[in-house]
């Protein structure tokens, strides 16, 4: 749990980081579709003896019926705790035997799957996440097992002022939407779920209408055919889930969350934009000019490298399916917590007025074309998860030799427009840290 | 050090090392040679995409600081991004920005290392740019002052901010006695403070130099090209003045339990560890390294291991347990036991379970099937590293700079084959003694009624 992950061989933390990525992608995802009609993106590439595969099936926590919130949550831990005629025990040893790591997660919006085997041990590996997916068992044992370790989670962070400070957060900008419901739950609500309750999520949630799959590494496409249709083909056409409208966020409110830390956290939500909307690119560009991956972004430059006030300060366009904002977040000195964000507010303010330079914006196309393969093609995992994000979002499979004439189509005027659009709105802030000193006394002029 | 440098927080790389297992086809040849002003290059091809992973690691850590100058090696690394004559502050971000790449650093107690990843067509300006920095960086109080601000917020963000990460850093000062791996890599808040240009300019003038760094390039590239491009680079940097052994004060005998404990209001979920200085791969007799890695993974390295097994699944008492091992560090370095309890449990039954485990392992052994097991996962887990070009470039960058050869990468898996169940009981018995111990509890402010 959270102390193993403290404790794991650091590299794997730097790997994530570190994924580069060609100047121009060489990757191509094939489209194949199975003789039961089942979709997949495919990478076939043999420089490495494995396979990794990862899907999505829309419908992550909005699904969890009201008063079980945290459903999909635990019904992910339980994949691997047994399926078909294998109880949690077997099937574990039978996974670990097979060479093979078998991981679900979720969202709020999806629940996610992910295998990565040994090819020469492919067809146990498939033959194990063939049961987890048609087959999960939720035997009452690994049920009670999982829902205490989630409950545990939860008390565990109960009294991190962190927590509270999400949990305002949450309620204020999304309301009473479903995105303001805790994803992990409450003690209360995993108590209330049953082994029905998860059978009932898996039918209306595991469905090949709502069902995205990428696949990359040792296998061709004939074999990852077969694949699909032994793991999906099995499933019902359509899920059945419950419509979430989308929620325009509740902004300009300020808040404060008092905590004797020794600095304060400044989170700030500002109007998104959605992928699909033609501005889309350019908000992208300009919150990368803003508060983007360069260590001298706009923010990071004025408020880090200039001033030492913080370790670092950032902005990011935050993308849910019914959601999108763009958000900044830096933690500061507390005595100086007033001082910075005056210098974020006035570096808003300049981009929202005057939007970027040309150079700015070269670089940052540059940075933005350039850094793509790097980011998400770098790895086999880091290309399934692609694959599937892009799905997800309904872009092609052509996306990525179209994307860079996209974004060269960007001009200073259009990406002027979103920062005035987006940064001209006074936004949510909300200060967690130590009370703030008293404000000084007001001179009046004379 | 960009946004979130990789400051090692434990005491080193916990990774023991890999390297790859036989089985599977070979990777392309490993090439490995020392240039003519003592740096060591190393050369890991894999082409599979237009990548390059270009990586200087210095011998040099926090371990090896001055006594009073606390996060000298740790603050160096970030003023090294301040500029040369050549080279003003910001160009080598903006190089590496417009080129869609990325670069970083970060500081361990053992090590210090740069590096870019970036397309195959700019490895020869990332040299250009390293080589220049590793004798040309121009360090002025101004500078100096601003990110020593920046460094202090990075104490405050990631240790004094959270309690786990203050703990953590008492029960290192505990555990070793007298080694400096007691002194946190980021440094102790009032030594940092008075951090100044003489001690930035004296740390990088010593330990700054051809001859005391491992440059690593990983990926779409072939050694040749490696080498020309080195010569033209690096080759022109003069060799420093050869330091002396790197001999660091060592442990005592250790004969006492030692016990830490850290209370705080935001503490939800009570947990203890325990820790005791093991020997590295570097100082350990033959065999004995391999054996802790199995140990750590046996006893509570994943879902397989008996920790999980016996205390998560079959009692129930624990809500999560494990073992960890630092083998890949210079000196002898630390293993540690932890756990957390479950529900109603207390956090003395857990930690008598965990206790009884490890007695009942030092008692009766292991059975071979669980250790073939664990073999095999080790094994299996540097086929998935191949898949990381730059887990590639860490495993071996850490590996030759902390001593280590290009051999011991490609014959531990052997190494690791050869292991007895007997072995693995004698390092456990030998080293993992109760009676010396450092044990640390984290506890809530208060004991509430439980909760309904």
């Amino acid at each position: 749990m959270m102390f193993a992950r403290a404790l794991r061989p650091i590299f794997f933390v730097f790997a994530a980081l570190l994924l580069t990525a060609p100047a121009h992608a060489v990757v191509e995802f094939q489209e194949i579709t199975s003789s039961k009609g089942v979709d997949a993106w495919l990478v076939e590439d043999y420089s490495v003896p494995i396979i990794t595969i990862r899907f999505a099936f829309e419908g992550g926590a909005t699904q969890d019926p009201a008063g079980k919130e945290g459903l999909a949550d635990l019904i992910t831990a339980l994949f691997d705790e047994g399926a078909g005629d294998l109880d949690s025990e077997t099937f574990q040893i039978r996974l670990d035997d097979a060479g093979a790591e078998m991981a679900f997660g979720s969202d709020l919006d999806a629940v996610y799957g992910s295998m990565r085997m040994l090819a020469d041990q492919r067809d146990e590996a498939f033959g194990l996440l063939k049961l987890a997916i048609q087959e999960p068992r939720f035997d009452q044992d690994p049920i009670n097992r999982m829902r205490a370790q989630l409950v545990t989670g939860i008390v565990a962070a109960a009294k991190n002022p962190r927590t509270a400070a999400q949990k305002l957060w949450a309620q204020t900008i999304y309301g009473d939407h479903l995105y303001a419901r805790p994803a992990e739950g409450t003690a209360e609500t995993l108590a209330a779920i049953t082994a029905d309750d998860l059978r009932a999520f898996h039918r209306a949630v595991f469905a090949r209408e709502n069902l995205h799959v990428g696949i990359v590494g040792a296998i061709d496409a004939e074999t990852a055919k077969g694949v699909l249709d032994d793991l999906f083909g099995a499933l019902p056409e359509k899920p059945d889930l419950k419509p979430v409208p989308d929620v325009p966020l509740a902004l300009g409110k300020d808040l404060a969350v008092e905590y004797p830390l020794p600095q304060t956290t400044i989170y700030m939500a500002y109007p998104g934009v959605e992928r699909s909307d033609p501005q889309f690119l350019a908000a992208y560009l300009m919150t990368q000019i803003l508060g983007g991956d360069s260590m001298l972004s706009r923010l990071n430059e004025e408020v880090r490298e200039k001033r030492g006030l913080s370790y670092g300060a950032g902005a990011n366009l935050l993308n849910l399916k019914h959601a999108n904002a763009l958000v900044i977040g830096t933690s500061t000195n507390a005595d100086r917590a007033g001082e910075t964000l005056g210098v974020i507010k006035d570096v808003v303010a300049e981009m929202a007025e005057n939007g970027p330079t040309e150079q700015e914006l070269a670089a940052a196309k540059k940075y933005v074309i350039g850094s793509y393969a790097l980011n998400e093609l770098g790895s086999s995992s880091a290309i399934a998860n692609t694959m599937v994000g892009l799905q997800l979002r309904d872009m092609g499979a052509d996306y990525i030799t179209e994307r860079d004439a996209m974004i060269e189509a960007v001009t200073v005027a259009d990406v002027k427009a979103a920062a005035e659009e987006l940064l001209g709105t006074k936004p949510t802030t909300m200060l967690l840290g130590p009370a703030a000193p008293a404000a000084p006394p007001v001179v009046p002029k004379e | 050090m960009i946004f979130r440098d990789l400051l090692a927080l434990a005491l080193s790389f916990a990774l023991a090392v890999p390297a790859l297992a036989q089985d599977p086809p070979p990777q392309a040849e490993i090439a490995n040679w020392t240039m003519d002003n003592g740096l060591e290059v190393v050369v890991i091809p894999d082409h599979r995409a237009p990548i390059v992973t270009h990586m200087v690691w210095y011998k040099v850590g926090s371990a090896d600081e001055e006594p009073g100058k606390s996060g000298i090696a740790h603050f160096l690394e970030h003023l090294m991004f301040k500029g040369t004559e050549r080279h003003p502050a910001g160009e080598l971000d903006r190089v590496v920005n417009e080129l869609g790449g990325s670069h970083n650093a970060f500081t361990t107690t053992d090590v210090t290392a740069y590096m870019q990843t970036i397309p195959p067509e700019a490895l020869a300006t990332m040299m250009d740019f390293e080589a220049d920095r590793m004798g040309g960086l121009v360090l002025t109080p101004e500078i100096i002052g601003a990110e020593r601000d920046v460094v202090i917020e990075e104490r405050r963000q990631r240790t004094e901010s959270n309690p786990q990460g203050l703990l953590g850093e008492e029960v290192t000062a505990t555990l070793f006695q007298n080694h400096p791996y007691r002194i946190p890599t980021i440094g102790w808040m009032h030594e940092m403070e008075q951090l100044n240009t003489e001690d930035a300019t004296a740390f990088y003038k010593r330990y700054y130099a051809p001859n005391n760094a491992v440059l690593v390039v990983a990926g779409d590239v072939d050694p040749e090209t490696v080498r020309t491009l080195a010569e033209a680079s690096y080759g022109k940097v003069p060799r420093g003045p050869d330091l002396p052994p790197r001999v660091r004060p060592s442990e005592p005998e250790h004969n006492t339990a030692r016990t830490i404990t850290l209370t705080d209001p935001r503490v939800g979920l009570p947990a203890f560890s325990h820790a005791w200085v093991v020997p590295s791969y570097r100082t350990a007799e033959p065999g004995e390294a391999e054996a802790l890695d199995l140990l750590s993974e046996i006893l509570g390295g994943g879902t397989r291991s008996r920790f999980y097994q016996e205390i998560v699944v079959k009692t129930g008492i624990a809500a999560g347990a494990g073992a960890g091992y630092s083998g890949g560090a210079y000196d002898p370095s630390a293993f540690t036991i932890y756990g957390a309890p479950q529900g109603e449990h207390t956090l003395a039954e857990v930690e008598a379970a965990v206790d009884e485990q490890l007695e009942r392992l030092i008692k009766d052994g292991i059975t071979a099937k669980e250790l073939d097991s664990a073999k095999m996962r080790y094994v299996r887990s540097l086929i998935f590293a191949r898949d990381e070009q730059a887990s590639m470039a860490n495993i071996y960058g850490s590996k030759l700079a902390n001593g280590g050869s290009v051999e011991d990468i490609t014959e531990w898996p052997d190494r690791i084959r050869a292991v007895t169940p007997e072995q693995v009981q004698a390092v456990a018995a030998k080293y993992l003694d109760p009676s010396i111990a450092v044990t640390s509890y984290l506890l809530p402010a208060e004991q509430e009624a439980s909760t309904p």
